[in-house]
């Protein structure tokens, strides 16, 4: 029973992590750069909650439409004004390394206003959770929500790109950016939109990974962010469903290492997982081929 | 009044000058052929045309509209739309995917509809395979979607760039004669191809592009029987 209990945490940590990794993986997809601060804004949702909640003593659900808002604002932002003038520059390097300083730009603004000091989050989900045979089995509330909304999130987001046009827009753009101007579509604005999506994905992880890890400092969202990317690259990056099966795949491997190895080795196992993943399969899980034009 | 107008135009690639200021019009349903070597400019053209390019100096002048200024986006829905080099069609989507991004900006389903009868219509091939990837389509029938999905925007003028290149000659002959067709439907055409024999023959006019420059330029008939044409371009 006990296994179950892990596997199910694993599951619910990882749908944190693909949740994020989404974000990661749509803005690869279809602006072809990784946005490095994609982990910060989760961070920064998490501060908008918490700020809302604590401090003007708010109700949750606001804090959470705040955090979504703002976060979007903020990717928007982000993209016009970081790394939009970068687009055409002659180094893909050139925005990687702009993702990095807004990264840094976003934790240190962090602790500018906040201070260093760890604020303990309180859950946004109150639910206490469901209790199977006789309490052998105990599911926590933030653990059933966490996995449903993930669920949830694939399915909308999958809904949207393959039957709107805004979602086949985004999926021309990620293939053939010039061909989709010809068709008429305005690639900034989809590039824009994906960064917003993305963005209000990362505060819908920031809630769910804060109310499951109660533990909020400037640092908070570096580190999901840096296993949601190796989750995407797992997945195969540019992948939603691949987003999705490396994120939870990860979740996974990190709670049953932990529980069953090593604490301490757990993000050592992850990271090893996924070298051996790309030495196999470079291109990920569900990763295309990589074609060479002749 | 010309329905393309363009004069002196010049586009650089960095330091490379691709178009030394080309001046050249098309008028309201002809087919005009821009013939010349690799390299010679012809695609750069086009490009500049949709907007995926921006010239140095020079105008492109569209119905009245100064296309220099417009956002490559907002082109295909002037009535001008392209089938770019090599088809570029979205390989992840499938045939009647691709399509309905050929119809991206127009709002109206029915006449959705009916210009998607009229593609299959012309392009039967398409109907039988719509639900396909297109990826997995043949060169020849990715011309054809490329130009479906052209031709789903409902343009005035339609840019085609090298639609023969790497085709077997059996669907050359049958996308050039589709060629004549669509323009017979009252669509202007601008040409692009280094098969120049072929462009010729089905032409009005046609422009002799050779490293960035316009020299020579008349009728199709005069062109094909034109001595240095046939050396340099007909193999003769």
């Amino acid at each position: 029973m006990s296994f179950l209990t892990y596997l199910i945490n694993g599951l619910s940590l990882g749908s944190i992590y693909a949740i994020i990794a989404l974000g990661y993986t749509m803005v690869y997809g279809i602006a072809k750069m990784l946005n490095f601060a994609h982990g910060d804004f989760i961070m920064v949702g998490c501060y908008v909650i918490f700020t809302i909640c604590s401090t003007l003593s708010g109700n949750t659900i606001v804090g959470i439409i705040m955090a979504i808002i703002l976060c979007t604002l903020l990717g928007i932002t982000t993209e016009k004004v970081a790394y939009r003038p970068l687009r055409g520059a002659a180094s893909p390097l050139a925005v990687l390394i702009t993702a990095i300083g807004v990264s840094y730009f976003l934790e240190n603004l962090a602790l500018l206003i906040f201070g260093a000091d760890i604020k303990s989050f309180s859950s946004v989900i109150k639910w206490s959770g469901l209790s199977f045979a006789d309490g052998a089995l105990k599911i926590q509330g933030v653990t059933i929500v966490t996995i449903a909304v993930s669920v949830v999130i694939l399915i909308v987001l999958q809904l949207f790109i393959h039957k709107t046009k805004e979602g086949q827009a985004m999926l021309a753009v990620a293939e053939d950016r010039g061909a989709a101007t010809l068709m008429g579509i305005n690639v900034n604005r989809t590039i824009t939109l994906t960064f917003a999506i993305g963005s209000a994905l990362a505060a819908v992880a920031g809630a769910l990974l804060c109310s499951a890890y109660p533990s909020l400092s400037p640092y908070t969202g570096a580190m999901p962010g840096i296993k949601a990317f190796v989750a995407a690259v797992l997945g195969g990056i540019g992948s939603i469903p691949g987003a999705m099966i490396g994120g939870l795949v990860l979740g996974i491997i990190e709670i049953l290492s932990k529980t069953y190895i090593s604490s301490q080795l757990s993000d050592a196992i992850v990271f090893g997982i996924l070298v051996i993943v790309l030495l196999v399969k470079p291109t990920g899980i569900l990763g295309k081929k990589i074609q060479i034009k002749v | 009044m010309a329905l393309l107008d363009v004069q002196n135009l010049s586009v650089n690639y960095g330091v490379i000058k691709a178009l030394k200021g080309i001046s050249f019009h098309v008028d309201k349903g002809e087919i005009v052929a821009l013939i010349g070597a690799n390299g010679a400019g012809k695609t750069t053209t086009l490009h500049t045309l949709s907007g995926l390019l921006k010239p140095e100096s020079g105008t492109i002048t569209y119905k009245d509209q100064n296309l220099v200024t417009t956002p490559g986006h907002k082109i295909v829905s002037l009535g001008m739309a392209h089938v770019p080099e090599g088809r570029r069609v979205f390989k992840d989507m499938t045939v009647l995917q691709n399509l309905k991004m050929g119809a991206y900006t127009r709002k109206d389903t029915a006449e959705f509809q009916s210009t998607l009868e009229m593609v299959y219509k012309r392009f039967p091939r398409l109907e039988e395979r719509k639900e396909q990837l297109s990826g997995t389509l043949s060169g020849g029938e990715q011309q054809m979607l490329a130009m479906g999905r052209a031709l789903m925007s409902h343009p005035d003028i339609i840019l085609m760039d090298e639609p023969s290149m790497g085709l077997s000659p059996i669907f050359v002959n049958e996308i050039f004669s589709i060629i004549e067709d669509v323009n017979k439907d009252g669509v202007t055409v601008l040409l692009v191809e280094q098969n120049a024999r072929k462009a010729l023959t089905i032409a009005d006019r046609a422009y002799v592009l050779e490293t960035g420059s316009i020299v020579k330029e008349g009728n199709a008939n005069d062109l094909l029987n034109d001595e240095s044409i046939r050396k340099a371009y007909l193999g003769e």
